[in-house]
């Protein structure tokens, strides 16, 4: 099999060469943060250090973590490094307790964005002859937008058809003759259900390859989508807070793992308790630490994620690491549908219902293809009344509320007083049935 | 004029209804009327008995939901057009009806016909006026 590399020199850069283009990046970030952002200097001075202080690649642990808190404290451009007249966009994920974490990018951050985005698109196998079908929501999420850019940038045809209405997109699928398929893996499955709905078989569709991210899935999943959608699916990795889809795509020639575009992102990994970095191939929450974005860098990001880093080198022959496919969280954070969702914003939406009690239980599961969340809430005395109409409109205030706040639709169950398990110590908010 | 109902908050599983009337009877509480009104995921249990307050201490003793309501019950005699009549009162006075459930007392002379109004004061000033005879708890429990 020929490999397609959009940047052949940076992918395949002998390791000694990407460090030392690594530390030099890595100590221009951390001068610039120092100097124009206040959060980052109050912390750097804090743990003592400065940014004279970072000679080698090792020097990296000395710096303190970036958390999601800190994003939210200094809501919503506190941590940009550049003036808004150079910021040309943002993006925006759901916070945890109702205030998004907010993202910037300059043009040249777009660029970068851009590019390494079309280095995902050729590792899949794209080139600037496919037809290429995104259906990453586009808006404030970075799914869609971000694919976006890097599909113009291959010089690929963009179809930006973004969510929803799967019987409209596989007529497109159809008559466009799509190529490559960009989606989450649950919405993929929920096509392949579409199409065969509509007595379409995939084989006679030019689908050859799909991009699949923002949420996790699993091998079994991956062999469902292969072989209900008759395409080769690849995982890609991102999250705004870095930059975006196409922090990390796996290439045709293994499964083991996906390779991260180092010169850019510079990954670690820690022991989620104990905050030290633990020896390569070991398992562990996944941080990360932007080398080459201006607006919004960000320094020893903790992702919540659990994975590994392999840098045996790999036959398609990137020297770049590879991370295992995400197989969990340090948090409570679901993914449903692609959204992120932390318990604590439902029990926020919760408290703010009068009378409601703090006895809530969010039970997952997986209806068909797609990801179905229901919320359990205990009716107390202060919300009980005689009439159903009472409760109904109960029930559909809190969901339009979830819905709202969360961007995801749920069910609201209403149960009866204490029988929500209470537990020692920790509730246990959420049970999840799906078998990812 | 206006009869204290309680209200009981059921889930959808089995064995709930036959819980609570358990209770009920273990405490002596005897049941003159009830309403079951559902949905998909609940439902409302609605009970006229003897003992209100003594009722709904050993109901939230038990861990269900209870609240209290009034509702206003019409005697009418059991023939046709007993509940009619009472209806087109109501209409014609622009009240709406909430709910309502009925029974027909011992005798089977006369049947009881529980409303809970959007108003409740203006159903007994209509009800009056057109002569219905309303019933206290009271009344009911000795029915």
């Amino acid at each position: 099999m020929s490999v397609i590399y959009w940047e052949e020199e940076m992918e395949t850069l002998p390791r000694v060469g990407l460090e030392s283009i690594q530390l030099r990046r890595l100590q221009h970030l951390v001068a610039r943060v120092y100097r124009t952002v206040e959060p980052y200097r109050r912390k750097m001075d804090a743990a003592g250090v400065k940014p004279d202080d970072i000679k080698t690649l090792a020097d990296l642990t000395r710096l303190p973590f970036t958390v999601k808190k800190d994003l939210r404290d200094n809501y919503p451009f506190g941590l940009f490094t550049v003036p808004l007249e150079e910021v040309v966009r943002v993006h925006a994920s759901s916070g945890t307790t109702g205030k998004p974490t907010v993202v910037g990018y300059t043009a040249n951050d777009i660029k970068t964005w851009s590019n390494v985005m079309a280095r995902a698109l050729c590792c899949a196998g794209a080139t600037k002859g496919d037809m290429v079908h995104n259906a990453y929501g586009y808006g404030l999420f970075t799914g869609g937008l971000g694919a976006h850019y890097g599909i113009e940038r291959l010089g690929a045809t963009v179809i930006p058809v973004s969510g929803g209405n799967s019987k409209r997109q596989i007529n497109i699928m159809k008559d466009f003759g799509s190529t490559v398929l960009l989606s989450t893996p649950s919405y993929a499955l929920n096509l392949a259900e579409a199409m065969d709905s509509m007595d379409i078989d995939p084989k006679s569709l030019s689908l050859r390859v799909g991009i699949f991210g923002a949420e996790p899935w699993s091998e079994n999943m991956r062999e469902e989508v292969e072989r209900k959608l008759n395409l080769k699916a690849t995982d890609i990795y991102g999250l705004s807070e870095v930059m975006g889809p196409g922090v990390a795509q796996e290439c045709l020639h293994t499964t083991r793992g996906m390779h991260i575009f180092e010169d850019h992102f510079l990954p670690e990994i820690i022991d989620p308790e104990t905050g030290e970095v633990l020896p390569p191939g070991e398992k562990g929450e996944l941080v990360f630490t932007t080398l080459t974005k201006e607006a919004f860098p960000i320094i020893r990001y903790r992702t919540k994620d659990i994975s590994r880093l392999y840098y045996e080198p790999c036959e398609c022959g990137r020297t770049l690491v590879r991370m295992e496919k995400v197989t969990g969280r340090t948090d409570d954070m679901l993914i449903i549908r692609g959204v992120n969702v932390f318990p604590s914003q439902v029990e926020h939406v919760l408290m703010g219902v009068d009378g409601v009690e703090p006895h809530y239980q969010i039970v997952v599961d997986r209806e068909g293809n797609l990801d179905t969340m229901q919320v359990q809430v205990e009716v107390s005395e202060g919300v009980f009344s005689d009439e159903i109409r009472v409760l109904e409109n109960l029930t559909k205030y809190i969901q339009t509320e979830i819905k709202d706040l969360l961007g995801v639709t749920c069910r609201v169950k209403l149960v009866e007083p204490k029988t929500i398990q209470r537990s020692e110590g920790k509730a246990q908010r959420v049970i999840d049935k799906r078998k990812i | 004029m206006l009869v204290e109902q309680i209200a009981v908050f059921l889930e959808n599983k089995s064995g709930r209804l036959a819980e609570i009337t358990a209770v009920l009877a273990e405490n002596n509480i005897n049941i003159r009327a009830l309403s079951v009104a559902d949905t998909a995921d609940f439902g409302i249990l609605r009970l006229i008995v003897d003992k209100v307050e003594e009722a709904k201490t050993v109901l939230k003793e038990n861990g269900f939901t209870v609240g209290k309501t009034t509702v206003i019950a019409v005697e009418v005699a059991d023939k046709t057009g007993g509940l009619a009549n009472v209806l087109k009162c109501i209409h014609n006075a622009n009240i709406n009806v909430e709910y309502m459930y009925a029974f027909v007392n011992k005798t089977g002379e006369n049947a009881v016909l529980i409303f809970r109004f959007e108003k409740m004061e203006e159903a007994i000033t209509a009800l009056k006026k057109d002569g219905f005879t309303i019933l206290t708890r009271e009344q009911i429990c000795e029915l």
